[in-house]
């Protein structure tokens, strides 16, 4: 599962360089944006888009949105850097930074829209490219599932949130989000408050991994590790988490709210973490922690304090910067070896020494030391886990066991690979990174240190703006500050620190141990396989019952179906005639009328092939007469002239077939003849409904009036045919003789499959 | 009248139904030719019947004088009636192809596009 990184760095191209240029532009415009928002002025931009469905394409930068923005565009300039150095020699390096741009642009555009229903087209959009993304390496199978699994689970989860929405958009009267987060109350007392939430859940759980909806994310680990560094630390998976941010003020303050999110938030981070510990794929140890963070961050929006939501925006910056960073550093590593098994690398802090200081510092950050931001973000975890009101001693000891496993982890990404010696020969000579891939890993693990040194500047700019967002005031943001005395929080991290520092040192143990134990307990991934198998099965039962392949069973579907929507409208409408008259019944018309129902009779019952023919051209003869006595002589001539072919071709044709039933068999099937039966009847009561309406003689008078003083003609029938609907016959002609041609060439193809 | 042939006409469409849903396709081709004459009548009936007067325009007039039948439904059914034969002519000979290739008129056994075992 390596994606062969390149040989060598590539010459600059203009693939490589734009959209690096694109996105520092967009980063430099959103920081400049920082002071007007962090003084609480929020920007609102709106175009029309589907005004009469109240639909807007607008735009809101609050200190929530701008905090993604900025991640989402500044880590993006980093990793579209690196990927230039990573990937710039593939031949799809191209198609791939087009997907990665259009991946990092719908993400901006999810974060940034104040509309609901922009913001589902956003996010389907980030769906799609990710899709793209994950499944880049095309020619392997595993990047194939994996890429569908993630297409699958986020795009249910999607249709459910836009059901969601919807029930949202109509309870509060408008799709604009600055409006329906206004109204908190009245939609946490609505009655579709449940429906509403639970929709909305489905699709930001299975966004951001939430257990048991996690297992599609560490399987995208299939995509470039650049993608995933991107994927994984500001975008793809955060936007779920940052839905529910988004609707912290109108959703949030219930108690199925609180608990749903602290429960699956704390599960998954629980779960994730201890996972994460056993895995010996660097990538793959990275991408459980990836879920413990979402986890840790969607218990944090369950609640409802000041410290939680301080905790909560603190924590996003830190898992980003730190998380973009070390995956970065693996794909290093796996650039400079070609491995990224854990059991065999180590010394490489001679080889490549930047890295192993990126690592180092990024790794601290994540462990949560001082004097990190992940120090400080974690100091806020705990304090925000002590203040939750209900359980939070549940509350911090999740959270103590996913940060101290979580240090463990750090210390298998950043210690064990340089500084250890090697566990076994690396598939190739390592190599130094090129400064491309240096850049990236660097400034974010620096960054990392320097807001933990000087957390105020990040407080005010960002951190405090975020808290105004969920909490409608920046007064509610506690101080992020290095060293807060000796308090609760502090003793915790301590514990955290001793606890994690064990588990690292027993961890070969441990990781045995939980390999055995992931051996025993039944697998998600398995389950996804045998959920998509029965998927494929019932899908084949169902074509089978639908599709059966008979003939008669599709002709008497759609029987039925006209039955029961002509029959069933009539009934339905109390359209039903009334008894008809039998008055005007003139003798030659009732035998001529018996003499169809004769024929048509014979014809349905008899055995013979001779009778069959003679019941055929006796009803046609019959219908002939009939447009004789009624006025009709021209459409009588030709009936006949039709009726005498359509018994010779019979006629012709019997003489090469076997008889209508196989020996010794009779046609009989009354299953058939009782839908027959209803099918003429509702035809009879259908034309008797017709005929008792009066009759809309317009058109006929019209042509009765034109036909000699417009377009000298007596045979008024003919004068239509030929001259005021010359086209419809012209048509008519067209058809007749595409038969005969379709005809003509079947009786002359010859057959390479006949019978012998 | 029109009561009469209201019913009459669906005796022909029962026929018609009953023939067209039987296992043997030639069958099926009966109940075709019997569908397409009762619906030619029924559009000639729905346009009300006039005994005995053609739609003709005698010498002399602009229009028809008196009552005569109504010219639009037979224009109409004198396209059906031509284009039903050709349907009729294509089916049959569909089906006399079909028997030469598969040496059966029964049209459960015709299986070739839609084979029993398919597994999809």
């Amino acid at each position: 599962m390596t994606d062969e990184p390149n040989a060598a760095p590539a010459a600059p191209g203009l693939a490589g360089l734009l959209p690096v240029a694109l996105s520092a532009v967009l980063f430099a415009g959103f920081l400049a944006l920082v002071p007007q928002v962090a003084d609480g002025g929020a920007i609102r931009l709106a175009w029309d888009w589907v005004p009469t469905l109240g639909i807007a394409l607008s735009f809101l930068v609050d200190g929530l949105s701008l905090t993604f923005a900025l991640l989402i565009s500044g880590i993006g300039a980093l990793v579209f850097l690196y990927s230039w150095a990573y990937l710039g020699r593939k031949p799809e390096f191209g198609r791939y930074t087009l997907f990665l741009t259009g991946f990092m642009l719908s993400m901006l555009g999810l974060v940034l829209a104040d509309n609901l229903i922009a913001l589902f087209v956003f996010w389907e959009l980030t769906t799609i490219t990710s899709y793209l993304l994950i499944g880049f390496n095309h020619e392997q199978a595993d990047a194939r599932r994996a890429a569908l699994q993630a297409l699958f689970v986020t795009g249910a989860g999607a249709l459910a949130m836009l059901a969601g929405f919807i029930l949202l958009g109509f309870t509060a009267g408008s799709f604009e989000l600055s409006v329906i987060l206004a109204q908190g109350e009245a939609l946490r007392a609505h009655a579709l408050y449940l429906p509403i939430l639970i929709l909305i859940l489905a699709g930001t759980f299975t966004k951001s991994a939430q257990f048991p909806f996690h297992f599609w994310l560490p399987n995208a680990m299939a995509a470039p590790t650049p993608v995933s560094a991107f994927l994984h630390s500001a975008t793809m998976v955060k936007a779920g988490v940052y839905l529910m941010a988004r609707l912290h003020p109108a959703l949030s303050g219930t108690e199925i709210w609180m608990w749903s999110l602290t429960i699956f938030g704390a599960i998954t981070a629980v779960f994730a973490s201890v996972v994460a510990l056993r895995q010996t794929d660097l990538k793959q140890a990275l991408a459980y922690t990836t879920l413990m963070a979402l986890g840790t961050l969607t218990l944090f929006l369950g609640q409802e304090s000041g410290y939680a939501m301080t905790a909560f925006a603190t924590f996003l910056i830190v898992h980003s910067l730190y998380k973009a960073a070390l995956f970065l550093v693996v794909g290093n590593i796996d650039y400079a070896t070609g491995t990224r098994d854990a059991r065999i690398l180590g010394g490489l802090a001679r080889t490549m020494p930047v890295t192993a200081f990126a690592a180092a510092l990024a790794a601290m950050s994540m462990a949560g030391l001082p004097p990190f931001l992940g120090f400080i973000g974690k100091e806020l975890k705990y304090a925000g886990a002590l203040a939750v009101a209900s359980e939070p001693l549940v509350v911090a000891g999740a959270i103590l066991i996913a940060s101290a496993l979580m240090l463990a982890v750090a210390g298998v990404v950043a210690i064990r690979p340089f500084w250890l010696p090697p566990g076994g020969a690396f598939p190739r000579q390592p190599r130094p990174a090129p400064w491309p891939m240096l850049t990236g890993p660097v400034i974010l693990a620096l960054l990392g240190a320097t807001f933990g040194i000087y957390p105020d500047t990040l407080e005010r700019a960002l951190v405090a703006p975020t808290v105004a967002a969920l909490l409608g005031s920046a007064e509610e943001a506690k101080p992020l500050v290095l060293w807060a005395g000796v308090n609760l929080p502090l003793i915790l991290s301590v514990a955290t620190i001793v606890l994690g520092v064990t588990i690292y040192a027993f961890k070969l143990r441990l990781r045995a141990a939980l390999a055995r134990a992931e051996a025993a307990l039944p697998s998600f991934d398995a389950g996804w396989d045998r959920f998509l198998k029965g998927l494929n099965r019932v899908a084949v039962w169902q074509t089978r019952v639908i599709q059966p392949g008979v003939l008669r069973f599709y002709i008497f579907v759609t029987f039925v179906t006209v039955l029961i929507g002509a029959a069933g409208t009539m009934l339905a409408r109390g359209a039903l005639p009334a008894l008809p008259s039998l008055s005007t019944v003139t003798w030659d018309g009732l035998a001529l009328s018996l003499l169809i129902v004769a024929g048509a009779a014979i014809a349905a019952v008899t055995g013979s092939r001779i009778a069959a023919m003679a019941a055929l051209g006796v009803v046609g003869i019959a219908v002939a007469m009939i447009f004789i006595v009624f006025g009709a002589p021209d459409v009588a001539i030709t009936q006949l002239l039709v009726e005498t072919l359509v018994v010779v071709l019979v006629a012709v044709a019997l003489l090469r077939l076997p008889a209508l039933d196989p020996p010794g068999t009779r046609d009989r099937r009354p299953r058939d003849a009782v839908l027959a039966g209803a099918v003429g009847l509702t035809v009879t009561l259908t034309l008797l409904a017709v005929i008792e309406r009066p009759l809309d003689r317009s058109l006929t008078d019209y042509f009765e009036t034109a036909s000699w003083v417009e377009a000298f003609g007596r045979n008024i029938v003919n004068v239509i045919l030929v001259d005021f609907r010359a086209l419809d016959t012209f048509g008519e002609i067209a058809v007749v003789v595409i038969a005969a041609l379709s005809a003509y060439a079947l009786l002359r193809t010859t057959d390479k499959r006949r019978p012998e | 009248m029109e009561a009469l042939l209201a019913v009459t006409i669906g005796v022909l469409v029962a026929g018609a139904v009953y023939l067209m849903l039987a296992r043997n396709v030639l069958r099926f081709i009966f109940g075709l030719v019997l569908i397409s004459n009762a619906a030619n009548l029924v559009i000639f009936t729905a346009g009300r019947l006039t005994p005995g007067e053609p739609p003709l325009i005698p010498e002399g007039a602009d229009a028809p004088v008196g009552t005569v039948a109504n010219a639009l439904p037979q224009a109409l059914v004198l396209t059906a009636i031509v284009i039903g034969f050709g349907l009729f002519a294509f089916a049959l000979v569909l089906m006399f192809r079909a028997y030469t290739s598969l040496g059966t008129l029964q049209s459960d056994e015709m299986r070739v596009a839609e084979p029993r075992d398919d597994g999809l």
